[in-house]
């Protein structure tokens, strides 16, 4: 690969013209929070837990070119005091009741809160959405109270599935992830679509009927590990 | 379907009829990226998008269902439910509220017999809220359909509301003979310009094509030099160097190349360029077709806002009368290669398009969702080509430039802050409108010419921008010291800062696109903390809160928008600070109520529909 090299918390890594700063990270073995991106999917730059210090400006990792003789600042008390800030407002904009949701320990979440320390009281008010479940299909149920609005599901089945089962309505804070057809049951989903893997929806608003608890709370993905683990392991593998 | 009482007279809203959704597509060579065109059209025909319509769209461009119900659901003036025959859009702005829009309101729920936010059970009226419309300086005011009423009085509003139920068109409200009129008389009859102050660049006298004229005996790259030489930044409040936003479009290879002018003026507070699209409609188009040459655009867009669609007609017709002039289409001016033509693309209620990238999404027929940067718009904007966006006083600029030359210009205002600039002055002064001056005089300066001398509180630049208290108000309106695009808001001493504050933030909320975690929710938390001031029930350490808030939104979010949404609140916590101060002083007791039991057991009682046994007095009422 002809490379250039830019620094990552004073890490220097290398990079090749078209990465973003995320791709080159998680190729060198950084992990730079994130929700909204997922890989293999296309990058959106929404919910901005990804964002860096590049020569003092904000920029999103995921979405933000990686360049030569670049110093981004990653994991700095500031930049993990921003992350924090909004992963309690996604937290409070939906209802996250972890001990009764089955993503608990497998919803990323969950896992950022761990990674970023998010132990003390929080202080926002809650937005307490209630929206009806749809419980139509019969393998798959929605539950858009718990959706973080990352879009990973329009996405996956716009793009790899080619369905576009998934698509954004409203606008501000009524902006939510809706389906295209009445409800779940009047489109074409299937269970076995990419967009309604395990590895998609980050929390648990996308659910699979009948495999609820099949994994025990202690066996889950992120009882192995921080979430990230795996992107940091591969430093370690090298 | 509920068949209609025998009170009802108005006609329910037209079936929805597949031939006429066929045509309208076909209209717009069931092209996807014209779905505003086509949402509009059919509004306008049913007066709702319906399931079935949308459906229908879908089909015909190709798209899916809920990709169109996107961008129908994105917009303020587009409708999922059936709208009255009438639909009046009442401002509430603050300053139209000021102005007495509350009892303007009530009128007009009398008269119609209607709540703000219903529409009739006979279809005819639907009634609503919208923010700034863009006539403060003839607050209240309010859009009846594509028409606007302003200087509302509770008697001009009934007498408005009977003629309306009387069967009365909008359009009659504003001549008898509407029809006759010409475009600008039409706009005229309705909306007052206001200029108090003419400026010798755009709104004195205007040679007309003197500066097109000019740009056709240079080169492109000359036109780009003469702009960059003038020190013009644009207007629309960003103040980036118009010339070096040509520069990089032209520098791009592309087969085709866009200039779009910016004509969402969105910012409460502005009116400016209401004022040059209907004084001035030749020397913007001008403008845009100098800047076509310069950077070698084929093709240019207007977009007016929805709130503007009065003005479109005036617009359609100077386009009109350019391309029989040989002004605009093949070889301009006979100059051979040189092809430039201009549509109008109509907003739908939504501030958000006033940022570029919203804006080429919303031309391309999506969601007003701003665009990731990089790439910028000058790269790969509109379709993927590159495009220059620029406002519409910042284009105006640009024709009396290459007419009068760059040291002419670059002369005028301040170093750094070239040229006139138009002010929109509202609120609590007595001569409220537009003064075009030369950047670097002072707010009390302005404030003196527009008779508002006892203002307490000014708001530059509207509510993304900075508000000042008395003692600042010999800073200097330029770019470096406090920066507009043009709103300057007066509050006198009797305005309530935490109302203002709250009333903006309550905007930001509205016009957020949704699209990032800290804009979209941030914003929600910021207007709940300053109705907590508000309402007697804040600490001291929610003030360290607002502040931390506020930083967090605008050092996380992905546009302008949430970059400066909190500024409502951080500039009246460093310019008023004691309004804050004095809501979180302690109460006598030393006990202080920040938590209020009666509203937050309220949802609970009405779930349980009965009274609490512990903290109502009497439960069994």
């Amino acid at each position: 690969m002809s490379g250039f090299s830019f620094t990552i918390d004073g890490v220097e890594i290398t990079g090749a013209e078209g990465q973003t700063i995320m791709e080159a990270a998680d190729a060198a073995g950084i992990y730079i929070p994130r929700l909204c991106d997922h890989e293999g999917l296309r990058h959106q730059g929404g919910c901005r837990v990804c964002t860096v210090k590049v020569g003092g400006r904000s920029v999103a990792a995921c979405t933000q070119p990686a360049e030569p003789g670049l110093n981004v600042e990653n994991e700095t008390p500031h930049i993990t005091k921003l992350r924090r800030d909004l992963v309690e407002m996604l937290f409070h904009e939906g209802n996250h009741l972890c001990p009764i949701c089955e993503a608990s320990g497998n919803c990323e979440l969950q896992a950022m809160a761990y990674r970023l320390d998010m132990t003390d009281p929080t202080r926002f008010p809650y937005l307490e959405p209630s929206r009806a479940v749809d419980a139509s299909h019969p393998d798959i149920a929605l539950d858009t109270n718990r959706c973080i609005s990352c879009g990973r599901c329009i996405r996956a089945s716009q793009d790899v599935d080619g369905k576009g089962i998934f698509g954004y309505v409203g606008r501000g804070i009524h902006r939510q992830v809706a389906v295209n057809g009445e409800n779940m049951a009047a489109t074409d989903a299937e269970v076995t679509d990419f967009a309604m893997s395990a590895e998609v929806c980050p929390v648990g608003c996308i659910i699979r009927k009948r495999e609820g608890f099949a994994t025990p709370i202690g066996e889950r993905d992120f009882d192995k590990g921080l979430i990230g683990h795996e992107i940091e392991g591969k430093k370690a593998d090298d | 379907m509920q068949p209609p009482s025998e009170e009802d007279s108005a006609p329910p809203p037209p079936p929805i009829d597949g031939v006429v959704i066929q045509s309208i597509c076909a209209a717009y060579d069931n092209d996807p990226h014209r779905m505003m065109d086509i949402l509009i059209d059919t509004q306008a025909h049913f007066r709702w998008i319906s399931p079935d319509a949308m459906h229908q769209i879908a089909d015909l461009t190709g798209l899916s269902r809920i990709e169109v119900e996107g961008v129908a659901s994105f917009y303020t003036f587009f409708s999922l439910t059936p709208n009255g025959r009438v639909t009046i859009r009442l401002c509430d702005d603050i300053v139209d509220r000021f102005a007495g829009m509350p009892e303007v309101a009530k009128a007009f729920e009398a008269e119609l017999g209607i709540a703000l936010g219903e529409t009739g059970a006979d279809g005819a009226f639907s009634l609503e809220y919208t923010p700034c419309i863009g006539l403060c300086d003839q607050a209240p005011a309010a859009m009846i359909n594509d028409i606007v009423v302003t200087n509302l009085t509770p008697e001009t509003a009934r007498e408005i509301a009977a003629r309306l139920k009387a069967g009365d068109t909008p359009e009659a409200l504003v001549s008898d003979r509407f029809e006759a009129l010409a475009p600008h008389a039409r706009a005229t009859r309705m909306v007052d310009n206001n200029i108090r102050h003419a400026g010798g660049v755009l709104l004195g006298p205007v040679p007309r094509e003197a500066g097109l004229k000019a740009a056709l005996d240079l080169r492109p790259s000359q036109i780009i030099d003469m702009v960059e030489a003038s020190g013009v930044r644009g207007c629309g409040g960003a103040g980036f160097p118009s010339g070096r936003k040509w520069r990089f479009a032209a520098e791009t290879e592309a087969e085709r190349r866009v200039v779009i002018c910016n004509a969402d003026e969105g910012e409460p507070g502005t009116f400016k360029d209401r004022v040059l699209l209907t004084e001035r409609p030749h020397l913007l188009i001008e403008g845009m077709t100098i800047a076509a040459r310069a950077v070698g655009a084929t093709e240019g867009i207007i977009y007016l806002r929805g709130e503007y669609a009065y003005l479109k007609p005036l617009v359609e017709e100077a386009l009109a009368e350019r391309r029989d002039a040989g002004l605009l289409g093949q070889a301009i001016m006979g100059a051979k290669g040189f092809d430039f033509d201009i549509r109008i693309q109509m907003g739908v209620g939504a501030y958000i398009c006033g940022e570029e990238g919203a804006l080429i999404s919303s031309c391309e027929g999506l969601p007003g969702e701003p665009k990731t940067r990089p790439p910028f718009p000058v790269t790969r904007g509109y379709l993927g080509f590159p495009t220059v966006v620029n406002n519409v006083e910042t284009l105006c600029h640009v024709a009396r430039i290459l007419d009068r030359g760059a040291k002419w210009f670059f002369d005028m205002g301040t170093d750094g802050s070239h040229g006139t600039k138009l002010f929109s002055v509202s609120g609590d002064c007595l001569n409220p409108g537009i003064y075009e001056l030369p950047y670097g005089l002072s707010v009390h300066e302005l404030l003196e010419m527009a008779g508002g001398e006892d203002a307490a509180a000014v708001l530059v630049g509207g509510p993304s921008g900075t508000m000042i208290a008395r003692d600042q108000f010999d800073r200097r309106l330029t770019f470096d010291d406090l920066a507009t695009g043009g709103a300057i808001v007066v509050f006198n001493g009797e305005r309530n800062i935490l109302e203002i504050v709250e009333y903006y933030m309550g905007f930001f909320v509205h016009e957020s696109c949704g699209y990032c975690t800290p804009c979209r929710v941030g914003n929600v938390f910021l207007q709940k903390a300053i109705g907590k001031f508000r309402n007697g029930l804040a600490n001291p350490e929610d003030i360290d809160y607002l502040r931390d808030l506020s930083a967090t939104i605008i050092e996380t979010s992905r546009c302008g928008l949430g970059m400066t949404s909190p500024n409502p609140i951080l500039s009246t916590l460093d310019n008023f600070p004691l309004v804050y101060s004095a809501m979180v002083k302690p109460s006598k007791d030393r006990v202080r109520a920040t938590f209020d039991i009666q509203s937050a057991i309220d949802g609970a009682r009405k779930i349980a529909k009965r009274r609490s046994q512990i903290f109502d007095r009497d439960f069994t009422k």
